[in-house]
């Protein structure tokens, strides 16, 4: 960490984004996510976080495409007329 | 869940407005990063862009339902009615991206990347005006790009950078404080969309009784 931050001072005169924004960036998207957030809230490392979020997008995705055949056979299957009650009473 | 879908929606117009008053004044007083980031999780948080989302979204599947029959087209599959589960996938990213305003890059990607399959079908005027968008915010931001990061940061993690860019719809060449960003929002944002898309498959099943329940 400490290597990261001299070389990080001789690049900070060129680059406008500073290691402490994107520390502040991963520990924002720490708190995003549930695996860390309620085991060790605390010291994780960037890579772990980075790690994290990638498999939660992915788990997401995952979940989405669910949803996504489960509605398409409901709505399939399901009365044309009820959809339409249901989009009067979201309308509401 | 259901019910308070259906329940809230009386109060929703005087809710919304006041919700909207609060957080454009909210957003005036704290231009500072660290609440955009905040801000951005309680926006995907709220009841009423739910509200919003789910009935977009409805309106969205009873297109795409009503549009390719389930059996005849499937042999003559044109490109816009690929198989139903993958359909409402795109129309619900399509939504997604929609209630997102157009304020990220990974909602502007989605419109503008579905926009791609139709321009081929001559719809120039959006895609230029898309385009022009793009380009205007894009020169805004300052461009730090990931060579230069490179020094800071250890391979291992610049290729988990480069993992989540991809990701992350339209973030493939962005530099990493924009792709932290871009997911901090994404992620609250199918946080939202699982949220809704759930409450909607909950409400659908518990309609279908006439027909006998499959559980």
């Amino acid at each position: 960490m400490s290597g990261r931050r001299s070389r990080s001072t001789q690049a900070s005169a060129v680059s406008r984004i500073t290691d402490d924004q994107i520390n502040d960036l991963v520990s924002k998207l720490q708190q995003l996510l549930p695996e860390i957030r309620d085991r060790c809230s605390d010291k994780v490392s960037a890579a772990r976080v980075l790690q994290e979020t990638c498999n939660y997008i992915r788990s997401l995705h995952r979940e989405v495409d669910d949803l996504s055949e489960r509605l398409s056979e409901l709505l399939a299957t399901a009365d044309p007329a009820q959809a339409a009650i249901i989009r009067n009473l979201l309308m509401q | 869940m259901a019910t308070s879908l259906i329940s809230n929606h009386p109060a929703t117009n005087s809710e919304r407005s006041r919700d909207s008053k609060r957080r454009k004044k909210k957003k005036i007083n704290n231009s500072t990063n660290q609440n955009s980031v905040s801000q951005s999780r309680n926006r995907w948080k709220t009841e009423t862009e739910q509200q919003i989302y789910s009935s977009k979204l409805l309106q969205a599947l009873q297109q795409v339902r009503l549009s390719p029959s389930p059996a005849s087209a499937s042999a003559s599959a044109s490109a816009s009615a690929p198989r139903g589960g993958r359909a409402v996938r795109e129309a619900a990213d399509r939504v997604l991206a929609v209630t997102a305003k157009g304020r990220t890059r990974w909602s502007r990607a989605i419109l503008t990347n579905r926009l791609k399959l139709k321009f081929t079908k001559h719809k120039r005027q959006r895609v230029s005006a898309a385009a022009a968008t793009r380009n205007i915010r894009s020169s805004k931001k300052p461009r730090v790009s990931i060579l230069r990061l490179k020094g800071k940061n250890l391979p291992a993690l610049q290729r988990k950078v480069r993992v989540l860019g991809r990701l992350v719809p339209g973030c493939k060449k962005e530099p990493l404080p924009v792709i932290l960003e871009e997911a901090t929002d994404y992620i609250a944002a199918l946080e939202m969309q699982i949220r809704a898309m759930t409450a909607l498959t909950n409400i659908l099943s518990g309609a279908t009784t006439s027909a006998p329940p499959p559980s």
